[in-house]
């Protein structure tokens, strides 16, 4: 702080008088360095606070106070077998709304046949929800060229609307085994932040990436 | 409250359709009616052809009532490179214009309508696909 202090005497001293010494010059140089430092640090403080971040990387797993119930809903899978939110209750439950012609949700859907490769042995479940137009008629090719290994519904706009409306894709719930809503990722985040987030609510140690990062607050839909 | 930014941007329409001035023409003859457009800085719409035969290609129809079309012609696509996608991928960005060449099939005053059906993204995520209507009033003897 001193530093910056004695910056602006020399600031003052070089702009504002005929007589400035070199010195002085260098002083005022030094101070507008400082200054620049200090502001790109300030900016790159506030734009992380808000979750302004590359890649939206904004979600995190919230504090179990603050998890609301994830709402509940009935959909058919591609057997038309009936699916049911509930039905899930115990598990850690990723629930993705997606689409075959969104292309950032494409990005996740392998990292997603991993986690449920992966984790589904140890209380977990990633549950798709396609909000498609023609339903099975895109998604049921989509599903078998990708070889998707987990449980994928049609959605519709009840569903969509519980959830806070969906209205851009990918977004994501990751679900706690009480059926609370513990993560919400809107677009594509890393894959990175999602095994965070799952392993931390399997109670999986992963060392400093398990940490739980405080949610952004205004996090819509079903928080 | 700082996922607001995102969250409006998803709601608003990121795509605006400039209105359209009269079109005059003689019943018969061929007559060109340009739709421009300006979509929201950041985002993309697939284009007319995209690359990936899931996206949602750009597409404008004209009703069949008051005028025959003979050709809708899409500006030349951008091949632009998004983190999501492996290779780069056929889309419109920025201010564009679609040209439609229609003959007219009945005199007086009338509205052309169309419909224009789009899909758009930005570099993380994508909007649902949405058909619009577009109205252009004509004059034709």
């Amino acid at each position: 702080m001193g530093g910056i202090g004695r910056g602006i005497v020399g600031c003052e001293n070089s702009w504002n008088g005929p007589a400035a010494s070199a010195i002085d010059i260098l002083k005022a140089k030094e101070f507008y360095v400082r200054l620049a430092t200090i502001c790109t640090v300030i900016a790159a403080l506030c734009l992380a606070g808000c979750g302004m971040a590359p890649d939206t990387a904004r979600a995190a797993v919230k504090a179990e106070s603050t998890r609301k119930s994830a709402p509940d809903f009935t959909l058919k899978d591609a057997d038309g077998k009936v699916v049911k939110l509930s039905d899930y209750k115990g598990k850690v439950v990723l629930l993705n709304f997606w689409a075959t012609w969104c292309g950032p949700c494409k990005i996740e859907i392998p990292w997603f046949v991993e986690f449920e490769q992966n984790y589904r042995d140890k209380g977990f479940a990633v549950l798709g929800v396609s909000m498609d137009e023609d339903g099975w008629e895109s998604v049921k090719p989509y599903l078998a060229a990708n070889k998707v290994n987990y449980r994928v519904v049609i959605g519709d706009d009840m569903t969509a609307q519980k959830y806070g409306g969906v209205e851009s894709l990918p977004t994501s719930f990751i679900v706690d085994q009480e059926g609370r809503t513990a993560v919400v990722h809107i677009g594509l985040v890393s894959k990175k932040d999602y095994k965070n987030d799952i392993e931390h609510l399997l109670g999986i140690s992963s060392g400093k990436n398990a940490a739980v990062v405080p949610v952004a607050p205004g996090a819509r839909g079903a928080e | 409250m700082c996922l607001l930014p995102l969250a409006l941007a998803a709601q608003n329409d990121v795509l605006k359709v400039a209105p359209a001035s009269t079109v005059t023409g003689k019943r018969g003859e061929k007559i060109q009616v340009k739709t421009n457009l300006q979509l929201q800085n950041g985002y993309h719409l697939n284009s007319n052809k995209p690359s990936d035969p899931y996206l949602i290609p750009l597409r404008l129809t004209w009703d069949a009532n008051t005028v025959e079309t003979v050709s809708v012609e899409f500006p030349a696509p951008k091949m632009e490179s998004y983190a999501f996608s492996e290779k780069p991928l056929s889309v419109f960005t920025g201010d564009f214009a679609i040209t439609s060449t229609v003959t007219p099939k009945t005199p007086g005053f009338t509205v052309l309508t169309g419909k224009l059906r789009y899909q758009a993204c930005n570099h993380n995520a994508c909007l649902p696909p949405k058909t619009i209507d577009i109205k252009v009033p004509a004059d034709f003897r």
